[in-house]
């Protein structure tokens, strides 16, 4: 995936928050990640600190939030918890699973000054 | 980060002239000058003044989409292409796929019959978008720098490019990659997911994002069968464990074999798009 560009949509809604939150430095940065949004966390951390240099959120710390993956296994007929996408059922072995969380991809809050 | 593609740069060009990205408005706080990822990254660190006295922290809630600034540019470029009837396709593979090769076949068999126009996307070169144009179908090169993938601004800008276009066709060739522009919606109608015989079976397992993302499959440089190894129903049985609705058209764009096919499957989707107004 595109942690670079996921990284610059973050700073950009961190930089509208600031105008309409009103806040002039940012200390920490909650990002919620499901597990089977294919970011990679190191890669996101690696993208966040360039991007934010020079900007209200650099140095900030960021927290990355896990959130895991869950589908629903129509042979199951029940949610089951998914480790990749598309991945097979871990009760039943099927591939009929529908993801049905784990595809977060969000900025959940921040911690301002 | 796409380490392996070296995705991030902003110095992104469309028929060799530089546009002004709206995401790149930031504070004048960045040193005064326009951000690039790629230089940002390797900007000289700088040691700043000590901290100020610390003001009152507060938390603040935020909770929005990552993806949600794209998402909105690309639901404008989705009613521009609904209020002229015009059936937008995003086109994506690894690069040597033959996309423009199939692009160019594709456009000699509607040519005459259907309008068509073509954004060209590649990290550099115009040399897809000039194939394109010798055959007289207007093309617009989008130059995305370092960028891995296109995105719904890019397509935007593009879209100020284009000839009128109602009622036609209007092919976006991804930057070949497999990975990045599964998550970026452009505002296209459907994703097709061109894989060429030469590559790998197992290709479907391997970016299933991209598979699962594809309305169409075009399995290319099917000529080329009689001379290699790669087992074809195990490919599309790998497509359909990733996406059960996928349609499969095998064809070669060299040959012209099941060229008929993938013209129906067009003609088809522009039925839907006129029906709907």
């Amino acid at each position: 995936m595109h942690e670079m560009s996921l990284a610059e949509s973050v700073l950009q809604i961190i930089e509208e928050s600031a105008r309409t939150q009103n806040f002039q430095r940012v200390r920490t940065v909650v990002l919620e990640i499901g597990a089977l949004a294919a970011v990679e966390p190191d890669a996101m951390r690696f993208c966040f600190d360039a991007v934010t240099h020079g900007s209200i959120a650099e140095g900030a710390r960021l927290e990355i939030l896990d959130k895991p993956g869950e589908g629903w296994c129509v042979d199951c007929n029940k949610t089951v918890l998914l480790c990749e996408r598309f991945g097979l059922c871990p009760e039943c072995g099927g591939a009929r699973v529908e993801i049905t969380g784990g595809n977060e991809m969000r900025v959940k809050d921040l911690e301002v000054e | 980060m796409c380490t392996t593609c070296g995705c991030g740069g902003n110095d992104t060009l469309i028929n060799g002239m530089a546009v002004s990205r709206r995401n790149l408005n930031r504070p004048s706080n960045r040193n005064g000058d326009a951000p690039s990822a790629g230089r940002l990254l390797f900007r000289p660190h700088h040691h700043h003044d000590p901290a100020p006295a610390a003001a009152a922290i507060r938390r603040v809630q935020v909770e929005r989409n990552i993806l949600a600034k794209n998402d909105a540019l690309a639901a404008d470029n989705r009613a521009f292409f609904a209020g002229h009837n015009i059936l937008a396709l995003n086109l994506v593979s690894s690069p040597g796929s033959g996309k423009t090769t199939l692009l160019v076949r594709t456009i000699e068999s509607l040519k005459g019959r259907v309008a068509m126009a073509v954004i060209e996307g590649d990290q550099q070169t115009d040399n897809d978008a000039e194939r394109i144009r010798a055959t007289g179908v207007h093309a617009t090169q989008i130059n995305t720098g370092k960028g891995c993938h296109l995105d719904a601004e890019m397509v935007g800008h593009a879209l100020d490019d284009l000839p009128p276009l109602d009622g036609g066709v209007l092919f976006i060739e991804n930057v070949g990659n497999l990975v990045c522009p599964a998550a970026f919606d452009l505002g296209e109608a459907a994703k097709v997911v061109v894989l060429s015989v030469t590559e790998g079976e197992d290709k479907p397992l391997k970016y299933p994002d991209m598979f699962r993302a594809a309305q169409l499959l075009l399995l290319n440089k099917c000529d080329l069968l009689p001379h290699l190894s790669f087992d074809i129903e195990l490919a599309e049985s790998h497509a359909r464990r990733v996406n059960p609705d996928i349609r499969i058209i095998r064809l070669s764009a060299t040959s012209g074999e099941g060229m008929n096919d993938w013209v129906a499957w067009l003609d088809a989707q522009r039925t839907t798009i006129t029906k709907r107004t």
